[in-house]
């Protein structure tokens, strides 16, 4: 690891502030970033510790409206009781997500600033219709995730929160890269108000994407056996050493079927 | 046996100071004056390099020396070597490339090292090497043997044309042929074994210390075999004499074989040492592990196996091509030679062999000895044949190999093994019985109505551990005898103190071999300690590698216990005024048999070293050394099945069930030995379902970090029912045979015969990852 300043932020305003010295980079978790240092693929003059701000903490749920800081960790947000009760879909990614460690550093702010093609939280808050709110605005979570490691916040942006409607019915199943346990396929699929949605991860070209197939099949039937004998083309997904597109897209429709079993269960 | 003695289930006693922290590996080593270092090492598989400059690099702050292969070639700093010389069938001597500790002129695999930085800190050294500008002229690059067998491949090093470095043959190629020619049936497959990077736990670390004011060098390494690391780079990389050397290996944080050789790294840590005038300590990182620790396996082979009408075997052929990397490693050469062609009459009467085996260089990483080395190859050969045998056939997998078991002692082979002792019948039985293997057609049609893919498969594995007479050895072309060294110190207080030439590196070695002295004299274990891994302690050992250590390194112990024992029982005679066949030692007491007369333990001990009242003539102490030189290998075998099941839609393959049925001869401590068992069989699911080191064309390794090389978890695995059915080693005092690399050995044909069971398929390749396994069921659809 290179050198660097680390600053503790006491305020998203201040954060904000800090954020303008040299190439200065925001920390939350660091479950991507310190790696990324420590192996000195990525070099970051300073550090902006936001992870102990007391506003980005906490899930806060009223009605059937989840709002849920950025600085909340995999594990608070997995283990929350009531959103267990609104929207257990998403407490039961949560608990999907790396390991222990990870899961009590990790936030939910970081994963979708980050927005690893194989991370799951951008499946959900794609499949959820989350609104992305940031210390200048509230973005929509499908104006949010712009392809890999891309998304829409500018230059200063810090994500606060994320906010949703829990859906009638959702599940998340993904199927894990054997070496890393990220998300070879990863399918959130849900039904709510405005209809249907299915949001994949680990398998597109361009990141997480929503999946017009398994959309249209769905808003039919949302039964699994809608999705039997559905061809989700390869075209657009990746291949490397762990999966062809051909296997991530087979692995889209099961992965999809199987979600939308656990929905309805 | 007693509650510490032979055959008890006896806790670990180092486990104490490993799993409360305790442990002291090379990197808790700290030297006064240390500075650390890192390697700058080649980003390309192969190129020329044209040009190398340190000026920035020696300025940046903490630097204390940044120094060039061009400096240790001119200091005499050797070669490095490999230790056992094969000659091709033409009578020709294997042609070997030159690796220097640090590249001159040319680097053959990512990860070679070129220049060596020392600073105050790591951070700092990391800083420097960063610094350092070195100019390469790329060069094509080759990383799959066959392609580099072909004509216009490009050249790995000048000494081997097409990259050839020696073409080798075993067992008689006529009779081969003809018994092959006239057989009722042939089955002939293409067998891979993929390529593995071993990953101890610990990473590699070297620490040298150059001592000016006594000429005399230490170096601390996580080496399996210390005294050899002496006698290597005293006698070929001219460090220093051995006199003036001392290698100390701690304890070491796992090995499975990536630990036997003599790397650049150490090379260069004592050379710098003395050249920058302070103690230099490198450790690796798990990046700089799998691109320069030396792989494992890598072979292609094709096989024909011939059956008469009875379905007995006539004949095996093997032609082999095996990928040795870069450079030669130091057993690079008998892994694929003596270590594994030996081993292809597996557990069966086959009348005629031949094996041929070529190796190849490529632009990859060093290939050696990894748990198993060679015999696993021999193993996934053999017993991938059998399976596809018996379904070609028409018969039951078991009755196959029932047919051609070896059923009389001793059986000479047709490559050079005389098995000594075995019943491999009765591993079979017992494995099949412990599976309910009569009960799998049921279990497979509840699968299905699951929509799971049920398989079961078995593998009847041998080896050859103990390596071995020295003098057999040394007819095939090793440079070194086999033997094992200890030394047994009785203290005048009756304590114990035990020196092996074997070193422990997780195998137990202190509680295993401080048992047999519990046994001999009856005292408790506590009051016995184990002395290795210390050239300045240890006169002499050959290490540990190929389950060596109980059948050679307890041999030695047992020996050397015999004397101290016999001097023990003319002393106590001597005092107790009685025959010296009749005293007995029993429970810390040595007394005269049958009658009430004994003396506690400490106090034959104390009048060892009192020397008052010795017998006439006799030296005083008590204190013994012996070396071992065993008369044949042992030869551990078993049999195992696997019983999967797998996921159709997503290719997921989950192990239902997996049983090991072993003769490993006499067991000392069966905890330990099922420890081995189930690590090697972890190793060996991870061989078949997980792992594999892939390189891409220009041969840059893709596989380099745990993001993407898949190492077994303990989720992967089912609970594991193992059990023993043993006939005694008679070539050995204890009946030992070895059991470190069994379960490495049997377990990835099982894993793989029972995926292609389960999917109706001749052959997948490994790892059969659940990409793979879909891709394969896909591929039978169409």
């Amino acid at each position: 690891m290179y050198s660097v300043n680390y600053h503790r932020a006491s305020s998203v305003a201040e954060a904000v502030k800090l954020l303008k010295n040299g190439d200065a980079k925001l920390l939350s978790g660091g479950m991507t970033l310190i790696p990324a240092m420590k192996t000195r693929l990525a070099a970051p003059s300073d550090l902006v510790d936001v992870s102990r701000l007391k506003d980005l903490q906490g899930v806060k749920v009223s009605g059937k409206t989840v709002t849920i800081g950025a600085a909340t960790t995999h594990y608070e947000v997995s283990t929350d009781e009531k959103l267990k009760k609104v929207c257990p879909a998403l407490a039961h990614m949560a608990s999907l997500i790396g390991d222990p460690a990870v899961r009590h550093k990790g936030t939910i702010g970081g994963s979708i600033a980050n927005n690893d093609p194989a991370a799951d939280y951008p499946a959900a808050l794609l499949a959820l219709g989350a609104t992305i709110i940031t210390s200048k605005r509230e973005i929509a979570a499908d104006k949010f995730f712009k392809g890999l490691f891309e998304t829409a916040l500018k230059e200063g942006e810090i994500v606060t929160a994320v906010s949703f409607t829990a859906p009638a019915k959702a599940a998340y199943q993904k199927f894990r890269n054997p070496a890393s346990r990220y998300a070879i396929v990863g399918v959130f699929v849900t039904k709510g108000k405005d209809g249907v949605r299915a949001a994949v991860t680990g398998a597109g070209d361009d990141g997480v994407f929503r999946s017009k197939e398994i959309e249209a099949a769905l808003a039919k039937n949302f039964d699994a056996s809608a999705l039997d004998g559905l061809k989700v083309p390869a075209k657009g997904l990746m291949s490397d050493i762990h999966a062809s597109a051909d296997y991530r897209a087979n692995l889209i429709a099961v992965m999809a079927k199987r979600a939308v079993a656990s929905a309805n269960a | 046996m007693g509650i510490e003695g032979v055959g008890a289930r006896v806790a670990r006693k180092e486990d104490k100071r490993f799993i409360t922290g305790g442990g002291r590996y090379v990197d808790d080593m700290v030297v006064p004056g240390m500075k650390h270092a890192v390697f700058v090492r080649s980003p390309h598989a192969h190129a020329q390099i044209k040009k190398i400059d340190v000026q920035k690099a020696q300025g940046m702050p903490g630097v204390v020396g940044v120094l060039t292969g061009k400096e240790l070639k001119a200091d005499g700093i050797g070669n490095l070597i490999c230790g056992w010389m094969i000659h091709s069938k033409d009578g020709t001597p294997m042609k070997m490339g030159a690796w220097s500790p640090l590249a001159v002129d040319k680097v053959r695999y990512v990860g070679d090292a070129v220049v060596i930085v020392v600073a105050d800190t790591k951070g700092q050294a990391r800083d420097a090497a960063e610094a350092v500008e070195i100019t390469y002229k790329e060069l094509k690059a080759v990383v799959e043997a066959t392609k580099a067998l072909e004509k216009g491949a490009p050249q790995v090093h000048a000494e081997a044309e097409n990259n050839l470095i020696f073409d080798w043959e075993l067992g008689d190629g006529k009779a081969t042929d003809a018994a092959i020619k006239s057989a009722a049936h042939v089955t002939r497959m293409k067998i891979v074994n993929n390529r593995l990077v071993p990953n101890a736990m610990e990473p590699r670390a070297a620490l040298g210390h150059y001592d000016k004011a006594e000429d005399h060098y230490t170096c601390w390494t996580t080496s399996q075999n210390p005294h050899v690391a002496r006698l290597v780079m005293s006698a070929f990389y001219n460090v220093a004499p051995e006199n003036k050397l001392r290698v100390i290996a701690p304890d070491v944080g796992g090995g499975f074989g990536s630990k036997i050789y003599i790397y650049p790294e150490e090379i260069v840590c004592l050379w710098a040492s003395k050249k920058t005038g302070v103690p230099v300590k490198w450790v690796a990182d798990r990046t700089e592990s799998f691109l320069a620790d030396a792989h494992g396996r890598d072979h292609v082979s094709t096989v024909e196996m011939a059956f008469d009408k009875d379905n007995r075997i006539t004949a095996l052929k093997v032609d082999t091509i095996a990928n040795l990397g870069a450079y030669m490693s130091l057993f690079s050469s008998c892994v694929p030679t003596y270590l594994y062609a030996t081993l292809l009459s597996g557990q069966y009467n086959i009348p005629a062999i031949h094996a041929n085996v070529r190796t190849v260089y490529t632009n990859t990483a060093p290939v050696d000895a990894y748990r198993g080395a060679g015999r696993p190859e021999a193993t996934y050969v053999l017993e991938r044949m059998m399976e596809t045998a018996a379904r070609e056939l028409g018969v039951s997998p078991a009755e196959l190999r029932r047919r051609n078991f070896i059923t009389s002692f001793p059986h000479q082979t047709p490559v050079i093994m005389a098995y000594d002792a075995g019943d491999y019948n009765a591993s079979l039985d017992a494995a099949m019985k412990a599976a309910d293997y009569a009960g799998f057609t049921k279990r497979k049609m509840d699968a299905a109505k699951q929509g799971k893919l049920r398989g079961i498969g078995m593998s009847c594995y041998i080896e050859a551990c103990g390596l071995a007479p020295s003098s057999a050895v040394g007819s095939l072309g090793a440079g070194v005898g086999l033997w094992e060294s200890a030394e047994v110190r009785v203290n005048a207080v009756g304590t114990i103190e035990v020196l092996t030439g074997s070193h422990s590196h997780g195998q137990g070695h202190e509680t295993t071999f401080a048992q047999l002295v519990t046994q001999r004299f009856g005292v408790p274990i506590d009051s016995v300690s184990i002395v290795h891994g210390d050239t300045d302690k240890v006169q002499m050992g050959m290490g540990t590698y190929g389950s060596r250590s109980g059948a050679v390194g307890m041999s030695a112990i047992v020996k050397a216990l015999d004397k101290v024992e016999a001097k023990a029982k003319k002393i106590a005679a001597h005092l107790l005024e009685a025959d010296e066949g009749d005293i007995v030692i029993e429970n810390g007491e040595v007394k005269v048999a049958g009658t009430d007369k004994s003396l506690p333990w400490f106090q034959v001990a104390l009048a060892s070293y009192t020397a008052h009242n010795l017998p006439a003539g006799m030296e005083p102490g008590l204190k013994e050394t012996a070396f071992y030189d065993p008369s044949n290998f042992t030869f551990p075998a078993g049999c195992y099945i696997c019983e999967v099941e797998i996921d159709p839609e997503t290719g997921l393959t989950e192990i239902i069930q997996f049983v090991a049925a072993d003769d490993f001869g006499n067991i000392i401590n069966p905890m330990i030995v099922e420890g081995q068992v189930h690590g090697g069989i972890a190793q060996g699911v991870g061989q078949a379902l997980l792992e594999g080191a892939h390189y891409d064309p220009s041969g840059q390794l893709l596989t380099a970090s745990y993001m993407d090389y898949t190492m077994p978890r303990a989720g992967d695995l089912p609970s594991f029912k193992v059990s023993t059915s043993n006939t005694p080693c008679p070539g050995n005092p204890l009946g030992v045979k070895g059991c470190g690399e069994a379960g490495a050995i049997g377990s990835p044909p099982a894993v793989i015969n029972a995926i292609t069971d389960a999917l109706g398929v001749v052959d997948i390749p490994m790892p059969a990852s659940p990409a793979t396994v879909w891709a394969t069921i896909r591929a039978t659809k169409h």
